[in-house]
């Protein structure tokens, strides 16, 4: 299974009449199995390329091409859960085969056990988007996509929440997509990282990170992370391709 | 210290305490005590007691009248109002979901708002003639607009970013719209009901007085050409009593059910 996303541009009309360019011309492709990190700064349409690989939005120049029997797990940026429904009966609404033993072993691994039946109203910010990564990988899709999944969490619980993805995305083989502006998730969980220039969108830099995930422990991450951090500086986000950073 | 200051701020009222029930009961005592006082200031023939109006609900009562004229009156009403609730709500829906829905319908729906419920009424009595259809259909015609209206707000404020959520992990239309969409719904529908059926109650009589030969209206017309009062605050009262029960016991609860994963407000 491979995703490919061509997209030509994709303006946007304000309500004052004027035309914005969202997206300059950007292209990728995923294979199953890998993770791909889309890194940029806050605006720079992130957001809108996702909606666009998600078939949400259709108005724009380009194709996507994805198997269309391609199941799709997604984590929103806010969590969208369904708020008069339990935390059980959200997951189950989108998984509604999924089995009893799946679902402990997802509500073990994300340490929900105890929220089952809590509507979402009752829960932290840090639980929701537990509940709504438990909701994603219920699906057991063949395109995992993860909007900033991290984000507005205190460090301590984004370090954990973070091991806790690392560990569900390495149980299956599926393409996923992360959007991230942090550097320690994409250095964390990414294959290969995505750097995004500032609206309109573009792909500054394709980045392989070549030793696998897995394999990574604290001081490869380190190394992995100070590195780019290194190129980012001295290249002020520049625009030379392909290099490895390990 | 502190615990008595807690313990001071009055708990919200969800369920109905004892002292609801007693304020209740005053509240009622002294809507008796006021009727009686002035029936004895205006007199017997335009405001009788309360005594005179019970024997008159007991005598209509023993003789059955009173319940074949209430269960007319009881079924119009639902089925105008489930006639006016059902197709109401789904075009509602429609005219909050598709624009060109909206365009279309909005000249209509303004001037079915503002007509007023005797025109409707009368007119159709002249055009289907003065049947159970043209009433039924007469009083529907009266709730629709209101029905329109609230479901199109409804439908309007929906969330997208659910709807998107939805679409994204491919859930059928039926569960989407069961689960999402309808619980969203929930409070337009119940507050639609809620002023709907008010109007019903108050449209039904005056459908009945005009044209039907029953009907707790049908019976408030003779009393009103006979000038007989104590036999017309027979029916109204029992009407309303009717009336207090049924919203008490159905559509409060269903109401509650429906708005019972919000966060009570204290």
């Amino acid at each position: 299974m491979r995703l490919e996303v061509d997209i030509s541009g994709k303006t946007f009309r304000s309500a004052a009449g004027e035309t914005h360019e969202v997206l300059a011309p950007v292209s990728f492709a995923l294979q199953s199995g890998e993770v791909g990190v889309l890194i940029g700064p806050s605006g720079c349409g992130k957001s809108t390329m996702l909606r666009i690989i998600l078939g949400l939005d259709r108005d724009f120049h380009g194709t996507i091409a994805r198997p269309p029997e391609a199941r799709i797990g997604m984590v929103f940026q806010e969590p969208r859960l369904l708020p008069w429904r339990s935390v059980e009966q959200n997951v189950r609404l989108a998984a509604p085969g999924i089995s009893e033993a799946k679902l402990s072993e997802l509500f073990r691994i994300l340490e929900l056990e105890a929220h089952r039946s809590h509507f979402p109203g009752e829960l932290s910010l840090g639980l929701a988007r537990r509940v709504a990564l438990a909701r994603a990988f219920a699906v057991e899709p063949d395109l995992l996509v993860l909007d900033e999944p991290l984000a507005s969490l205190d460090d301590a619980l984004a370090g954990r929440l973070r091991d806790e993805i690392a560990t569900l995305v390495a149980s299956r083989p599926m393409m996923t997509l992360l959007v991230t502006h942090s550097l320690d998730d994409a250095v964390r969980l990414g294959d290969r990282l995505f750097f995004l220039s500032p609206q309109p969108a573009r792909i500054l830099a394709e980045v392989p990170i070549s030793i696998p995930r897995g394999a990574r422990g604290d001081a490869e991450i380190a190394a992995i992370r100070a590195d780019l951090v290194a190129r980012i500086q001295g290249e002020h986000g520049g625009e030379h391709a392909g290099r490895d950073a390990s | 210290m502190p615990a008595q200051s807690w313990s001071s701020i009055p708990a919200p009222s969800i369920t109905q305490s004892p002292e609801t029930e007693v304020l209740r009961l005053l509240s009622f005592s002294l809507f008796l005590a006021t009727w009686w006082i002035a029936a004895l200031f205006v007199g017997g023939a335009k405001l009788p007691s309360p005594p005179a109006v019970l024997n008159v609900i007991i005598a209509e009562a023993s003789s059955g009248a009173l319940f074949l004229h209430l269960g007319a009156t009881l079924a119009r009403v639902a089925l105008a109002f489930v006639l006016a609730m059902s197709l109401g709500s789904a075009i509602g829906y429609l005219m909050g979901r598709v624009k060109l829905a909206d365009r279309l319908g909005d000249p209509w729906l303004i001037l079915l708002l503002n007509l007023p419920a005797l025109v409707v009424i009368v007119l159709a009595y002249i055009w289907a003639g003065l049947t159970e259809a043209a009433a039924i259909a007469a009083i529907a015609i009266n709730k629709l607009p209101t029905a329109i209206v609230t479901l199109r707000e409804g439908t309007r404020a929906l969330d997208r970013s659910l709807d998107e959520m939805a679409t994204v992990f491919a859930m059928p239309r039926w569960r989407a719209f069961r689960h999402v969409v309808l619980p969203q719904l929930a409070p337009y529908i119940a507050a639609s009901a809620r002023s709907g059926l008010s109007l019903v109650w108050k449209i039904v009589l005056v459908a009945e007085l005009l044209g039907r030969p029953n009907g707790v209206g049908f019976e408030i017309g003779v009393a009103f050409q006979l000038f007989d009062t104590p036999r017309l605050l027979a029916y109204s009262l029992t009407f309303a009593a009717v009336v207090l029960v049924i919203e008490t016991l159905l559509v409060q609860p269903f109401e509650a059910r429906a708005t019972r994963w919000r966060p009570r407000a204290a």
